[in-house]
């Protein structure tokens, strides 16, 4: 199959102008209720009747791949499809409050987080699940906080090190440095997995947590993971659980069985709610009793026949500014609903078997195994990043490239449940297309999208930020 | 239906597959050791789509009605069908980052515009293109002063009256990197300062300061508090919101070296505090900007193109060295915010802030006049929203309020806060005599 996105081009230099190069106008702000001191001389911004208004984003967004427009395998991101109800429910008009009413007002709305947050701890065999973190690396840092918190709170506040794989996402490391611990990185062993001589080699007095996805971003599940559990408590750690990867286990195994002691859930890939380019998702974050009390404020329990939002005893705090990205709970509670424990177990299943056929299907060379929901093919001796830009010509999005390293020119490819078999056939068949193409095609690609390729290095070396830079 | 209603392999399908991947069976697929597997029953029923919809309406039907005066960093302004129906197109609502910009030039250009909008009303030469909300963009300008002003200091300076989710937000940002929070005096609302002047040090990393204040208050201090930071080489930390900022003076010309606040009060209306976080800056610190950034080029064809640039900066290049943790941020929000922003122009923009000074001016007088009530409490002028005095208890004011059907904050024992803005604009004669009925 081949693709052609669509390209709206204006003239030799531009695709779709520009809103501000169709109808830009600057007013002068005069005769305001302020005094002219205090306020602006003039504001320049688009003004485009609402006609061409519309016409600008349709546009737009016709040049804008997402996993309605064809399969999006990029792994570690969990692209799966998006049940179109979920939007209505999290638009209705009685969703749309202000998190500063009274909770007697707002009993609806702290129910469903209510149910949400018991939801969220049955299917991650956790004790306590706060609601408010805003996406995944928000997750990491209110979970991190915790770990935190908790040893401060047991005297134990010098530990000063979390351990991290090798092939871990790079939010953990970001996440720890931001709560101010040393990463140790943690060599993956020879099969992928986590090397359990070299976990004891790392972890010690100084370790607050070890940061773990399961199964890791090579699609492989941690087998050890009861043995890597005992060392890092032995030490007095705490076993922090990265939950992207959570779509590959739903109804199979749970965080908290394993030894987790604290977790974060990407629901934006987990429980599908769309990503949006790029945000909002959001990052519930389910704890252990023992650290119940530090969850952040407030935090949602049942009273005498209602819900109530209190102060967790030990609270880290805050890590947003209200409650959260509400509206992508709400999507998440409708998408856990609808599928129950049977759906979403088969949806784990579907995952794991789509990646697992997929691997078998393509041309490319699949190191270790068995996967679960992804798997890392490596191109070399292609380029792996000229091979992600000839895939866009065969109407699919590339896999995730060159990550984790530790597979040479690597095609990280999650295809998720959404996927027919016919789907992944044709997702095979442009693998191999791409597979048995010379460098020369490869190097020149993409020819249909509604860009060509795009010269990155020569973009951040000028960095043009705003329409003003342009024009400069 | 047992299985997902989403994915859509039939039996058949699933054994082909199954024997092409040499498995047994579907359960053979999971390298799960027996002692931690699960049985998969969390006792969660499967619903219908209908029937999920019917619940959640049930549950949400608890709720009660009211209207709301409120604000204090979120905000309702009446968004325009536009918005939703264009924003929710699927090919922006189901893409992901763009991290193949060739096949991703609609999103990038729509960011792109955002940081543009964000540009123009700043005056400032870097916007990135979204963070999570205005007390997360407050701890990254927090971490972003502690790395450019890196040779001294370790105190962040905030105003006393600061809403308390934003200060405690701050403090979690603030402790990784060692910095300590710390408040200066405010007086009537507005920063005091001289006060500040003798609260800043060399230990300062940065003095933040917002227009309007949390208590609705338009400061008219802003140069000289940029000037007490810059004279002690501290960061001068903005924070307002799109809505003020087409009206206020720029930040840019008040010295402000970031801009943060919450960029959700256009696109997005109430959500439970679902936010937008604004973040802007100096062109000096590029390089440090947290989050993504969206930057035009050329692509094969010569043509302008959008790419996300200096990812070098970031979690999943740089790692424990990247300028922030975040990865999944408020694009699509940001979208949003956009195409509000061009749907009103710059004549609607300022129009829509100019009212809600007239608008909360006048709802103040109205409560004035209320026997028990004096408004507003702070002389000075009032962005959408001003703190009353009540003879009255504030919390009873609130639940009195609450019962008739209007919700306001309770600030202090005998304050409240009352925010108005066209969406409250048909309810606001019944409500001051609601307020005459209970805080007389």
């Amino acid at each position: 199959m081949k693709y052609n996105q669509a390209r709206w081009t204006h003239d030799d230099q531009r695709y779709e102008p520009l809103l501000s190069e169709k109808a830009n106008r600057e007013v002068a702000v005069e005769d305001t209720p302020l005094p002219d001191d205090l306020t602006r001389d003039s504001l320049e911004l688009p003004d485009p009747a609402e006609p061409e208004l519309a016409r600008h984003y349709t546009r737009l967004s016709q040049m804008n791949y997402g996993v309605d427009s064809g399969p999006f395998p990029l792994g570690s991101c969990t692209m799966k499809y998006n049940p179109k109800f979920t939007e209505a429910i999290s638009r209705r008009e009685d969703a749309a409050v202000h998190p500063d009413r009274p909770d007697s007002t707002l009993q609806g709305t702290l129910a469903l987080c209510h149910r949400l947050q018991d939801y969220l701890g049955r299917i991650g065999g956790m004790d306590a699940v706060t609601l408010q973190p805003p996406a995944g690396a928000a997750g990491e840092f209110t979970g991190i906080r915790i770990a935190k918190a908790y040893h401060e709170h047991n005297g134990e506040g010098e530990r000063s090190e979390v351990v991290i794989p090798d092939s871990a996402h790079g939010t953990n490391f970001a996440t720890a440095a931001m709560a101010g611990y040393d990463v140790v990185e943690l060599p993956s062993g020879d099969d992928g997995r986590v090397d359990l001589a070299a976990l004891e080699a790392a972890v010690g007095d100084e370790t607050a947590a070890l940061m773990l996805t399961n199964p890791n971003t090579l699609g492989l599940f941690e087998r050890d993971i009861e043995a890597i559990a005992e060392v890092v408590h032995d030490a007095g750690g705490l076993l922090y659980y990265d939950g992207a990867n959570l779509n590959a286990l739903l109804g199979r195994a749970r965080p908290g069985d394993m030894g987790f002691d604290v977790m974060h859930y990407n629901v934006h890939k987990t429980f599908a709610t769309p990503h949006g380019g790029g945000g909002p998702g959001a990052g519930p974050v389910g704890v252990t009793e023992d650290l119940a009390a530090f969850l952040p404020d407030p935090h949602v329990r049942a009273n005498d026949g209602g819900f109530e939002e209190y102060t967790p005893d030990r609270s880290i705090g805050k890590v947003h500014g209200f409650y959260g990205n509400w509206p992508v709970l709400l999507k998440t509670f409708a998408y856990i609903a609808r599928l129950g424990d049977e759906g979403l177990a088969d949806a784990s299943a579907k995952a794991v078997l789509n990646a697992n056929y997929l691997a078998e299907r393509i041309d490319y060379d699949v190191p270790f195994g068995p996967f679960h929901h992804e798997f890392v093919a490596s191109a070399a001796p292609q380029d792996a990043a000229d091979a992600a830009k000839r895939m866009l010509d065969y109407g699919v999005h590339p896999p995730t490239t060159k990550w984790p390293e530790i597979v040479d020119e690597a095609l990280m490819t999650e295809p998720t449940e959404a996927e027919h078999k016919r789907s992944l056939d044709q997702l095979a068949a442009a693998f191999d297309a791409v597979a048995a193409e010379d460098d020369a095609t490869l190097a020149s690609a993409p020819e249909r999208p509604a860009a060509r390729r795009i010269d990155q290095v020569a973009a951040a070396r000028d960095p043009t930020l705003s329409w003003h830079a342009l024009e400069d | 239906m047992s299985g997902s209603p989403y994915a859509p392999h039939t039996p058949a399908e699933t054994s082909e597959m199954l024997a092409a991947v040499g498995a047994d069976s579907l359960e053979a697929l999971f390298d799960v050791p027996d002692s931690v597997a699960f049985d998969g029953e969390f006792g969660i029923d499967a619903r219908g789509e209908r029937e999920t919809r019917r619940e959640a309406a049930s549950l949400l039907g608890r709720n009660d009605d009211l209207t709301e005066f409120l604000g204090r960093g979120h905000y309702e302004h009446y968004v325009p069908a536009v918005v939703d129906d264009l924003a929710s197109r699927s090919e922006f609502l189901t893409s992901y980052t763009q991290y193949q910009p060739e096949v991703a030039q609609g999103f990038l250009q729509a960011l792109f515009e955002y940081q543009s909008l964000l540009v123009e009303l700043t005056g400032l030469g870097v916007a990135n293109c979204s963070m999570y909300d205005d007390a997360t963009a407050l701890g990254e300008a927090a971490t972003l002063a502690r790395r450019v002003r890196s040779v001294s200091g370790d105190r962040v300076l905030v105003p006393e009256q600061l809403r308390d989710g934003k200060r405690r937000v701050l403090a979690n940002y603030a402790d990784g990197p060692g910095l300590s929070v710390a408040s200066y005096p405010t007086a009537d609302g507005q920063v005091d300062v001289d006060a500040l002047r003798e609260t800043v040090d060399e230990d300062t990393a940065m003095v933040y300061a917002e227009t309007p204040t949390v208590r609705g208050v338009v400061e008219e201090s802003l140069s000289a508090v940029g000037e007490v930071a810059t004279d002690n080489d501290a960061l001068f930390c903005l924070g307002s919101d799109p809505v003020a900022l087409a009206l206020l003076e720029r930040p840019a010309d008040v010295g402000a070296d970031v801009v943060v606040g919450d960029a959700a009060s256009l696109g997005t209306g109430t959500a439970y505090g679902f936010g937008l976080g604004m973040f802007v800056t100096r062109e000096d610190y590029l390089r440090q900007v947290p989050g993504r950034l969206v930057g035009a080029g050329e692509d094969a064809d010569g043509r302008r193109a959008y790419t996300l640039t200096l990812q070098t900066r970031e979690q999943h290049i740089r790692k424990e060295r990247a300028t922030s943790n975040i990865c999944t941020n408020q694009a699509w929000v940001a979208l949003r915010t956009a195409i509000h922003a061009a749907w009103l122009g710059p004549e609607g923009l300022v129009d829509l802030a100019s009212d809600c000074v007239t608008r909360a001016r006048d709802l103040a007088a109205e409560l004035d006049d209320v026997v028990g009530v004096q408004a507003p409490v702070h002389d000075g002028h009032h962005f959408r929203e001003f703190v009353a005095r009540t003879d009255q208890p504030a919390p009873a004011v609130v639940e009195d309020l609450a019962a008739r059907g209007y919700a306001v904050h309770a600030v202090d024992d005998h304050l409240i806060q009352v925010c108005a803005t066209e969406v409250t604009a048909d309810a606001e004669a019944a409500f001051v005599e609601a307020v005459a009925e209970v805080a007389g």
